[in-house]
Formats: structure tokens, sequence, C-alpha cells
């Protein structure tokens, strides 16, 4: 509205009726900060500026390289469940759903031969099954989520290591790389490339891709609509027209996908599974989808925010180990972001939300 | 109808909705009995009453919520009956509730396109197109007089009356020829009840038929050409603008003498 901000004074006084009845247009400043992943960016860079001075291996092409790739894994996750938080709810079963592909993977094609393409793809197959009956659990039955995915959590914990054990007598799967077409594989999951001399692996370019293609759909489709809608206001969207039970649906499934292709982007980096892999990085991935901006009751949030909610667990994960503190010191650090990301939440709710 | 007698501007003979002595009853428990409304196009009916006078049941069978028990109901002259608010919506029957299905948190113009999104591709690239809706969102408000600063802030933030604006804007535009307004000033201080009243002035004035159901007498008046007195279920009478008063409409609302016997009980006596 206004070009440059002296003008303003100098116009007030004739424009001063109309200016009451259309004041102006938010500054493009305002709107900046009113974006929910800008914590998450000044939270990352302070982070960034933390173990880039205090230690000499975070800045090196190795220590990049490995807090990079330990954030991927968390980051594909963590995009997944905050599109499922937008949408209102939760999925505790993502983390041990990410063992349980791979796992399923490591069993068909170790033990009984199976082609190991059709073994990804039956393990996909698998996990959006998964997905779909959490969903339907939750959307016919009208249960919490936190309560149907802590069920199918604790049925996938156990069948991971029950079941691994059972037919391989222990609990691990090892020997994937003797697998016909493992390398194939590895070349599209488990590769390097090297970037102004930094080792970047693939799971890297995945996350890009999964958070530009979530924040795509978010923001410009109308999936991405009715994600934010079946979050905000189930009945409002309902007597809209949303299809809010087929959106929840297509979340659980969409997290369980994610969840294949991080146990896909483990097994083919380092060609064992263990039976255990996944198990309590569940609540990472909801801390990271929090600390990037995604309210607990649904409706607000954005993919990039979370993607560097788990950029922040990354770094900080890595960088405790370079810095060689107590590891313990990562669980006290993880706390008080949560702490932090859900009062500033609180205040955006309350600031947005005061007079519906 | 006859070459004689011009129709008023705005209505057009054959009413939009009408109902000829419907009625509705809940087992043994008669929420509803013989009650006739007709809604002309260009024109506001007010349905008055007091809470239990049956101003909901009312609504239910116009906005296709619930249908009719015993009666009569017509959409542009012909015997209908609704089974369902979509059905309704197809008849270009649209009913704005009192919690605007709405969603806080996200924009006006989402809100506004909520459901029936402008899209463009086709496939994967088949997008938002965030322009359009954006433009038709401040056209459309901007004819219902409303203007706001910023179409990207969440409709949360504005005020109850601007909300209830943009609902309206929004039925309007999606091919309301009827709106039906459940209690829109109940919740509102005065000058956002004034920017309600506007907006149905607005409508009005576009040529649409407007249901406004109200317990305020004070909201309805300015902008009723038909008062419709419900009280206990039945039909307390009709009046056209010009037949009655505000008072006379408060006192029958009230109950008519009940009120005088109310205003004589609580005002003060010497000894």
């Amino acid at each position: 509205m206004t070009r440059a901000a002296p003008a303003v004074s100098e116009t007030a006084a004739p424009l001063g009726p109309v200016a009451a009845v259309v004041p102006a247009a938010t500054h493009p400043f305002v709107a900046v900060l009113r974006r929910p992943e800008i914590g998450a960016l000044a939270a990352a860079l302070m982070i960034f500026v933390l173990f880039s001075s205090i230690t000499t291996a975070f800045l090196t092409p190795a220590g990049i390289g490995t807090w990079l790739y330990s954030s991927s894994l968390f980051g594909i996750m963590a995009v997944a469940v905050a599109l499922l938080m937008i949408g209102g709810e939760f999925d505790l079963s993502a983390g041990a759903m990410t063992g349980t592909t791979g796992l399923l993977v490591g069993v068909l094609t170790t033990q009984w031969q199976v082609n190991i393409w059709l073994a990804m793809a039956l393990s996909l197959a698998v996990a959006l099954g998964l997905g779909a009956i959490n969903g339907l659990l939750v959307v016919t039955t009208g249960l919490p989520s936190f309560i149907v995915t802590l069920g199918t959590f604790f049925i996938l914990q156990g069948i991971n290591l029950a079941v691994t054990k059972l037919i391989t007598g222990s609990v691990a799967i090892q020997g994937m790389s003797a697998v016909d077409g493992f390398d194939t594989g590895k070349i599209l999951f488990g590769s390097r490339v090297s970037l102004l001399g930094v080792e970047v692996k693939t799971s890297v370019f995945w996350w890009l891709a999964v958070t530009l293609i979530a924040t795509w759909v978010l923001l410009r489709t109308r999936p991405g609509n009715w994600i934010f809608a079946a979050g905000g206001a189930p009945s409002s969207a309902r007597q809209m027209g949303v299809p809010v039970a087929r959106t929840k649906i297509s979340l659980f499934m969409t997290t369980a996908g994610a969840a294949w292709l991080v146990g896909m982007l483990q097994l083919f980096d380092v060609s064992t599974v263990q039976a255990t892999s996944g198990i309590g990085q569940e609540f990472v991935y909801i801390i990271c989808a929090v600390v990037g901006g995604c309210l607990l009751t649904g409706g607000y949030g954005s993919a990039v925010g979370a993607a560097l909610g788990a950029l922040i667990y990354g770094m900080t994960l890595q960088g405790i180990v370079f810095a060689q503190w107590d590891n313990n010191w990562l669980k006290a650090f993880l706390g008080a972001m949560l702490l932090g990301a859900v009062l500033v939440n609180l205040y955006v709710r309350k600031r947005l939300g005061s007079r519906s | 109808m006859s070459g004689a007698t011009p129709p008023r501007p705005g209505s057009a003979g054959t009413p939009l909705i009408e109902a000829r002595g419907v009625g509705r009853s809940y087992g043994s428990i008669v929420a509803l009995h013989d009650v006739s409304a007709r809604v002309l196009a260009g024109e506001v009916l007010c349905v008055l009453g007091d809470n239990g006078a049956g101003k909901s049941t009312l609504i239910s069978i116009l906005s296709g919520a619930q249908p009719h028990g015993s009666g009569e109901f017509l959409v542009d002259g012909q015997p209908t009956r609704l089974s369902s608010p979509r059905e309704a919506r197809d008849h270009g029957i649209a009913t704005v509730y009192q919690d605007l299905a709405v969603v806080p948190l996200m924009s006006v113009w989402r809100n506004f396109f909520l459901g029936s999104e402008l899209t463009v591709g086709h496939g994967p690239l088949r997008r938002l197109d965030v322009a359009r809706m954006r433009s038709v969102a401040s056209a459309e408000l901007a004819r219902m007089g409303i203007q706001l600063r910023d179409l990207e802030q969440p409709i949360g933030t504005l005020s109850g009356g601007e909300r209830q604006s943009v609902a309206i804007a929004r039925a309007v535009y999606f091919g309301a020829r009827v709106v039906i307004l459940d209690e829109p000033t109940a919740a509102l201080g005065v000058k956002q009840a004034g920017i309600v009243l506007r907006d149905i002035a607005r409508a009005r004035d576009r040529g649409l038929g407007v249901v406004f159901v109200t317990h305020n007498p004070h909201h309805a008046y300015p902008v009723g050409d038909t008062f419709l007195l419900l009280g206990r279920g039945e039909m307390l009478g009709t009046y056209a603008r010009g037949e009655i008063t505000v008072e006379e409409l408060t006192r029958l609302m009230a109950g008519g003498s009940e009120l005088d016997d109310l205003t004589r009980e609580l005002g003060r006596h010497p000894s």
C-alpha cells in the first residue's frame, strides 16, 4: 500500500477518513514474522553458530556430512509427522514402523531369497496398509490417535523383536550386501555425492525432496487446504464439504510411507537392520514438528519448520559428540527445546485464535 | 401476475420458498404447529420469538436439516421435501449457523473457498488458483461492503460481525438465493450487530431472500419487510412492516399481557 514510510505522514491528513475504513495491508516484515517456522530458523542458526565456534570438527567436511545425514533421517519423518499433526492427529507407531519395513525386506531377501525389489514393494504395501489401519481405527471409532497408535506401536515393537528372533535366531538381520540387486538399491538409498568437498548421503536429497513436496502440497493444493481444515476445525470442514475422514486416513498412510523410506535408507546405508531400530524415535519426530511450529491441537504448522526442527536435533546430536560433552545433555536439551517451542506456540495460538 | 398491479421492486411474484401450515412433532411433543411463511426475492423475513418458541424447528425445516411433518413446503412454487442441507443448497437455500463453519486459523480467502477451492493444471500439477481465489474473495467481500486489511490474516482475528459478513458473502457467491441467518446478532455488541444488519440489507438489495431469525425486535425492525412471530410452537401472527411498530413487536414477543403484568409486578409500589 505504502511505497515509502515517509509518504504516510504527508498524506495522512487528506486520507484520514479513507484510511480509517481501509487500514494499510500487513507489512511484509510482519508477514514473515507470522510464519510458523521462523522460531525454528532462529534456533537452528544459533545452534549452528554455537557448535561451529566451540568445536573444530563441526565445520569440517566430514562433520557436516555427519550431522546432515543424522538430520535427514529424522527430517523425513518429522515432515510427515508434521503433516499429520496439522491434520490434527499423532502417530506413535511411526518410529517402530521404520524398523518393521527394513526388517521385512531383510527377512524376505536373506532368509527366503525374494527378489529385493519385490521385497521392497511388499514392504511398502505393508507399511501403507498399517497406516490405513491406524487411520481407519481413528476416524471410525473417534478414539484419540494417541491411544490407537500407542497400541500399534507396542504391537509393532513386539513383532519386530519376536519375529526377527524366531526367523533368524538373533535380534538383527545381516548379510544384506550379498543379496542380488543390493548394489543398485544402494545407489538410490545409500550412496554419497561429493558436493564442495562434503560427502552428502542420498538421504539428504530425499529429505529435501520430501520437504519441498510436502510444502507444495500444504500450501498450494486442495488436499493441503483440507489438511489445515481437518485439523483446525473438523466440524466446520465437514459442513463445507471437506472429506475429513479421507484426508486423515491419507495422512496416516503418508507417515507410514515416510517410515518405509527411512527404513530403506537405513537398510542400504549399513546393510544390517536391528530389531530395535526406530524404537523411541516417535517422540523425537513429534518434538521436531513442534519445534518447527506445529500446534499440538492441529490446524497450524509447516513442513519447512519440521525440517528445521530435525536439523536442530541432528546438529545438536552430533555437536554434543564433537564437543565431547556427556551424551545425556542431549535429552535435557531436547526437553528444554520442546518446552520453549510449546510456550511460543501457545502465544501464537492465543494471538491468532483469541476471538474464535 | 397482473399488469395493473406491478410487483414491488425486487419481489418477483412467486415466493422463493413458502411454508403452508407446516408442523413438526417429536413423539408426543409438538414443536411446531401450523406455521405459514413466504420468502420473496429482495425481501427480509424476520422470524421472532422467545426461547422455545419454535424458531430452531422452523429453521431446520427451511434449511433441510429435517423434513417437515405436516403441511406443505414449496420451493419456487413446487411442493418439495428437503432431506438434507446439501439438497437445500442445491435449491439455492443456504444457512449460516452461529458457528459460521469457518476454520479460525486459516486465512480469509482460504475460508471463503473451503471445500470448493479453485484450481488450475491437471494431474500432479493441479494446484490452487491462489490469485483468482484472492481476487474473487476480495471482490465478493467488497460487493457486500466489507473492506478487509489483508485477506491473508486468519479469519479468527476478525471481529464477530466481520466473520459473519464473510460467511454471508460466501453463501451468496456459491449460488444462494435464500440466506437463512440463525441468530447472527445474538452474541454481538451494538456496533458489530450493525455490521451484520448492513449485510442483511445489502443481500436484500441484491435480490436475495433473507430469513433473519432473532429474539431481538430492535435488530429485526430496521431491516425486516415481514415479521413472523412465534410462541410455544405456534404462529402468533404475521405483520408487514407498516402494520406494526417496534413497541408492539416487543410487546407481542414477550407474550403481550404477560409483559404488562410483569411491568406492574416489578414496578415500585408505595407503602
